[in-house]
């Protein structure tokens, strides 16, 4: 009874194993490596690596400018009345449709949406152009960075802080020397996160931006638009895509995160936080 | 209270200055946030930085002062060391450096011995007093450990329930404690019961557990009579010497420490040396008396029966 019940287990895992792992195999599969870099040296290819790598690093700086300060906030007040509300506002676009994302660009800074009137006063129309790219990464992907952020910021001990600031550390530099050192780990771990989630953006960007070539087309939407007319480009981006987000992967795992203990397990809990952070 | 005169926690009312400098009124609306108190403090789990290395958490608190203070506490050799490689003394001692290197006007132990095991704490809490005793800074110790503030021979003032109930050098709270909450504190056994004027211009004190105590000092009902367990005798049968006190029960416990034993007989703790246990053969269950002389009696109001004594 008991070995039946096991091998059902290892037939389910091998099941879940081989549906998740061929299509990716598949890939590589289809088309040799060198016709991979061949392809991928291709004007389309080209342009729309560009456009992806150019839009992510905008948005991830500006995730991370803006992202830093307000999880750091978030984590060193945890009982402020509406704290929870707020946070969970933060996570929504994590399980919002990409595709509802992308309408609700729309509406609010399309021409005619909700902020439409004041953006065409200024002369600025954001809708099908590289800003609107940026704005649909910044949207889905933030929130990755925003959480793991939230999550690292809440392990470092306050006793630190207060430390620091018995020490006469004004709290920039409590957050520089002590804070910032000690979530780092976690802070990279995110935006790598963030990153792969950028990079694979579709939905999105394709209703608030658009697919123009060289303008707002991205590495997904190019596998997209490449797939009928040339399977080969679409299979390399794919493959190129998938290289890319298994070395966010990877990187993700493996970040050295400040360890106090150096005799605790290396794969604790803490080194790679991706659960939601509640307040505590 | 630390937390409150270095300003990570805000009292309800009061004020806290250091010399000249107000660092906390609730009157005039001042406070200072913490990096603004030149206050040194070193945590009870002393909170070092882990990802610097002894000598940068050191200098976090003052580049200048920062050799200086390892040198002074004993740890310029572990300069390049984190704080998860070094000993709970060694981390203590790095501690104080910190907290030194920032040249506070007043230094604050939370418990500074509380993190270290029972084995390495005597030998740390040595050193510290005799740190402490070059400093010319004032020191503010909070510990539950009267050991502690005896080997920094300092002012005592003990905190019972959140109100300072008496202030004064060990040796007078030894000697006289306020309230039952000190006597107990120093070690002393606490004897309740009901007192009275007793024969020969002594004290006659009726025990809650039964039988009657004389001593030497005044006092008319509710009281607690404090006798140190060293001041108290273990004799078999009944004593015919001069001391007027006698406890007769068995012996509920014999827990020994070094060349002593302490032994608790009813509500009485005594303590004997080893070598009289063993002469008497003690054992638990054994039927004894302790005996202490009236002199070796004090006498302390119970709290909420009479008003404490005038601070």
């Amino acid at each position: 009874m008991r070995h039946g019940f096991t091998a059902i287990q290892a037939l389910a895992l091998s099941l879940a194993l081989a549906f998740l792992v061929l299509p990716v195999v598949a890939v590589f599969l289809q088309v040799s490596p060198a016709a991979m870099f061949s392809q991928l040296g291709g004007e389309a290819a080209t342009k729309a690596i560009v456009v992806s790598l150019r839009t992510n690093l905008i948005a991830d700086v500006i995730i991370i400018v803006v992202g830093t300060p307000a999880a750091w906030l978030l984590a060193r007040h945890r009982t402020f009345p509406g704290r929870r509300l707020v946070v969970t506002l933060l996570e929504l676009p994590l399980v919002l449709p990409p595709a509802v994302a992308g309408i609700a660009l729309l509406v609010t800074f399309g021409r005619t949406g909700l902020l439409g009137g004041q953006l065409e006063a200024l002369g600025v129309s954001i809708p099908f152009t590289e800003v609107a790219v940026v704005m649909a990464i910044i949207f889905v992907a933030g929130p990755f960075y925003l959480r793991q952020a939230i999550t690292s910021f809440e392990a470092v001990d306050p006793r630190l802080v207060q430390a620091a600031a018995t020490l006469g550390a004004r709290p920039w530099r409590t957050f520089r020397a002590v804070v910032l050192p000690l979530a780092l780990g976690g802070l990279a771990g995110g935006w790598a996160l963030a990153f792969a989630r950028g990079m694979g953006e579709f939905g999105a960007t394709l209703i608030f931006a658009g697919s123009l070539p060289g303008v707002t087309q991205t590495l997904p939407l190019a596998i997209y638009s490449e797939m009928n007319r040339n399977l080969d480009t679409a299979l390399a981006i794919g493959g190129l895509l998938i290289v890319i987000a298994a070395a966010m992967l990877l990187a993700v795992k493996m970040i050295p995160s400040w360890n106090p203990d150096p005799n605790s397990s290396p794969t604790s809990a803490r080194r790679f936080a991706t659960s939601p952070s509640t307040p505590r | 209270m630390l937390e409150a005169i270095a300003g990570l926690r805000a009292p309800a009312q009061g004020r806290i200055c250091v010399g000249d400098s107000v660092w906390f009124d609730t009157d005039a609306g001042v406070d200072l946030p913490p990096e603004r108190r030149s206050v040194g403090l070193v945590f009870q789990d002393y909170a070092l930085f882990p990802h610097m290395t002894v000598a940068r958490n050191v200098a976090f608190g003052g580049r200048e002062r920062a050799d200086e203070m390892m040198a002074l506490v004993g740890i310029s050799h572990l300069a390049g060391a984190r704080p998860g490689e070094i000993s709970g003394g060694e981390r203590q001692r790095t501690a104080l450096a910190r907290a030194l290197a920032c040249d506070p006007a007043v230094l604050l132990l939370d418990e500074p011995l509380a993190a270290l095991d029972p084995a390495t704490r005597a030998d740390v809490r040595a050193r510290l007093a005799e740190l402490v005793g070059h400093l010319d800074v004032p020191v503010l110790m909070v510990t539950h450990d009267m050991a502690d503030a005896a080997a920094l021979q300092c002012d005592v003032a003990v905190m019972d329930q959140g109100r300072v109930v008496q202030r004064g050098a060990r040796a007078d709270l030894l000697a006289r404690p306020a309230t039952p909450a000190v006597a107990r504190l120093m070690g002393a056994n606490l004897l309740p019961g009901t007192a009275r004027p007793g024969p020969a211009g002594l004290t006659e004190v009726v025990l809650d557990t039964g039988g009657t105590v004389l001593s030497g000092e005044g006092g008319t009902g509710r009281v607690g009579v404090v006798v140190d367990p060293w001041e108290v005798s273990l004799v078999h049968g009944r004593p015919g010497d001069s001391q007027l006190n006698h406890v007769t029960g068995t012996v509920a416990s014999l827990t020994p420490a070094g060349n002593r034993v302490r032994v608790q007989v009813g509500p009485v703790t005594a303590d004997v040396t080893a070598l009289s246990a063993d002469r008497m053969g003690l054992v638990v269950g054994a039927p004894v008396t302790a005996v202490f002389k009236a002199l070796a009696t004090r006498l302390v109001p119970l709290a909420g029966e009479t008003p404490p004594a005038a601070a």
